[in-house]
């Protein structure tokens, strides 16, 4: 798992980009922890620098928007989902667990 | 309504399509296109396409999936050649003809071009796929003498996209400045100084007097006499809205097709939306707008009669030299202008448009995230007056 940041470093609404290949950004949604794909996967747009609310992303390029639970596109332009990533708190440090990576980037 | 006809399959014209069937219409869908490509997304055609970062696949708007859900009859590569006068038949260029009960113009609009040039070999405008596919080209192999004609957001992002390449790139501007009635002088100086951070040549002030070469460009000649040598020239000097077709019909055409504040046309079963429409007296030609206006136009058209305004909002962005630039809102002149995050000398920034105290516009290089708030915030605003708590 890679470590993140600190758990009080992640505070609610906020999120935070990881330098992976792809990027993978992490979500604080009022408490729970989420991990995506960075990259929208509309156009090139960093999906750790949208607009958090609640369980929604919104790509701050095009307004594309995600369940960052599922991953999945709740709008257009997107239509196809990212990736989610499994996330975990240990010893009050943020990781993720990037998923294995598909033959074809998502 | 038992046919309704989109024209036009770009990215308004696509949406359309969406919105008839997401607002419950089930009966026949016509979509006229004159190019024969299915709708692809214009904005990477500038940019990542043009580099080679992003490929014909990935331009792609709609799936298979999707496409089957629309149920449509698609008769591309087809020009729209004229409408009625009562707006319910429409002839195609191949002399077939459509009878239609509505229809919603989506013809958008063609690149302006250098009269005189047609036919010169090395000369490009970039507005279709198939521009982006000969200019990729043209740009593809060792380094070239690139003139751009035009220092709008389509120059800028090309000039980007071809000092990219490892072209040498000279951008020549006929205003003092480009981009000032958008962003205003001080903002639009600022952009203007990416070119020459990149290495990119900037001339400003003067205008182009013709084209050199005989069956191929070699040179820019520019109305004060200067010579700039080129092996690829781009036309980037706007772009003309699509209603010469219409010539016959009894739609009211000035610059667009006029529409009210719903898109509706002075006939009740023509609607129109994106770049060919000037709705509510004003034509944006933005990708926002295209994907905002065909909503509302198809309520409008289904219902017979306007029943809702668009309410824009208006926004675009541009990619150029490694900056990513975002506007919102409507400047005026004489707005006062404040730098609320960042600074020009970093190079990054959120500047506020003011006057009376209040946001008219924003803008954004490489601060997504405040931008977007402040967005939300201009959104609101325009939407009505906050209630106080």
């Amino acid at each position: 798992m890679i470590p993140v940041c600190r758990l009080e470093d992640l505070p609610a609404g906020e999120s935070v980009r990881i330098d992976t290949s792809p990027p993978i950004a992490v979500f604080n949604a009022d408490g729970a922890l989420y991990a995506i794909d960075d990259t929208c996967s509309h156009q090139d747009a960093s999906l750790s620098e949208g607009w958090l609310e609640g369980c929604l992303v919104e790509c701050p390029l095009h307004a594309a928007s995600f369940d960052i639970r599922t991953g999945e596109p709740t709008c257009l332009p997107a239509r196809r989902p990212v990736r989610t990533h499994e996330v975990a708190v240990i010893d009050g440090v943020v990781h993720v667990r990037p998923a294995a990576q598909e033959g074809s980037a998502a | 309504m038992r046919t309704v006809t989109v024209v036009g399959a770009s990215l308004a014209g696509l949406y359309a399509a969406r919105a008839l069937r997401a607002q419950g219409f089930d009966g026949r869908l016509v979509i006229v296109g004159d190019e024969p490509h299915r709708p692809y997304d214009r904005p990477p055609l500038s940019k990542d396409f043009l580099t080679g970062a992003t490929t014909e696949a990935d331009l792609a708007l709609a799936d298979a999936e999707e496409e089957t859900e629309l149920a449509a009859e698609w008769l591309l590569g087809t020009r729209a050649r004229g409408l009625d006068a009562r707006g319910r038949t429409l002839l195609l260029d191949d002399g077939r003809t459509v009878a239609t009960d509505g229809i919603v113009l989506a013809t958008g609009a063609r690149a302006r071009t250098l009269p005189g040039t047609e036919g010169l070999a090395g000369v490009h405008t970039l507005r279709t796929l198939d521009d982006a596919r000969a200019l990729r080209a043209a740009l593809g192999g060792p380094a070239r003498r690139v003139v751009v004609i035009g220092g709008g957001f389509i120059g800028a992002e090309t000039a980007s996209s071809c000092v990219g390449l490892g072209h040498e790139v000279t951008v020549v501007e006929a205003a003092p400045l480009p981009l000032v009635p958008q962003l205003g002088p001080e903002m639009a100086g600022f952009c203007a100084s990416l070119h020459g951070r990149a290495g990119a040549a900037l001339i400003t002030g003067v205008g182009v007097a013709g084209l050199h070469g005989r069956a191929a460009v070699t040179a820019v000649e520019l109305a004060d006499g200067r010579v700039l040598p080129a092996d690829v020239v781009v036309v980037g000097i706007g772009a003309v809205p699509r209603t010469g077709w219409l010539a016959g019909s009894t739609l009211l055409v000035n610059d667009g097709v006029l529409c009210d504040d719903g898109c509706a046309t002075t006939l009740p079963q023509v609607v129109a939306v994106g770049d060919v429409a000037r709705v509510g007296g004003v034509r944006h030609e933005h990708w926002t707008s295209a994907t905002e206006q065909p909503a509302v136009a198809v309520r409008n058209l289904l219902a017979g009669r306007t029943v809702e305004h668009v309410r824009p909002a208006p926004y675009f962005w541009s990619d150029q030299y490694g900056a990513r630039i975002q506007f919102a809102g409507r400047r005026r002149d004489g707005d006062t202008l404040r730098i609320v995050e960042g600074s020009l000398e970093e190079g990054s920034f959120l500047c506020r448009y003011e006057r009376g105290g209040t946001t008219t516009a924003l803008l954004a290089v490489d601060r997504p995230r405040p931008f977007t708030r402040a967005r939300r915030e201009l959104a609101r605003q325009a939407a009505g007056p906050v209630p106080t708590a």
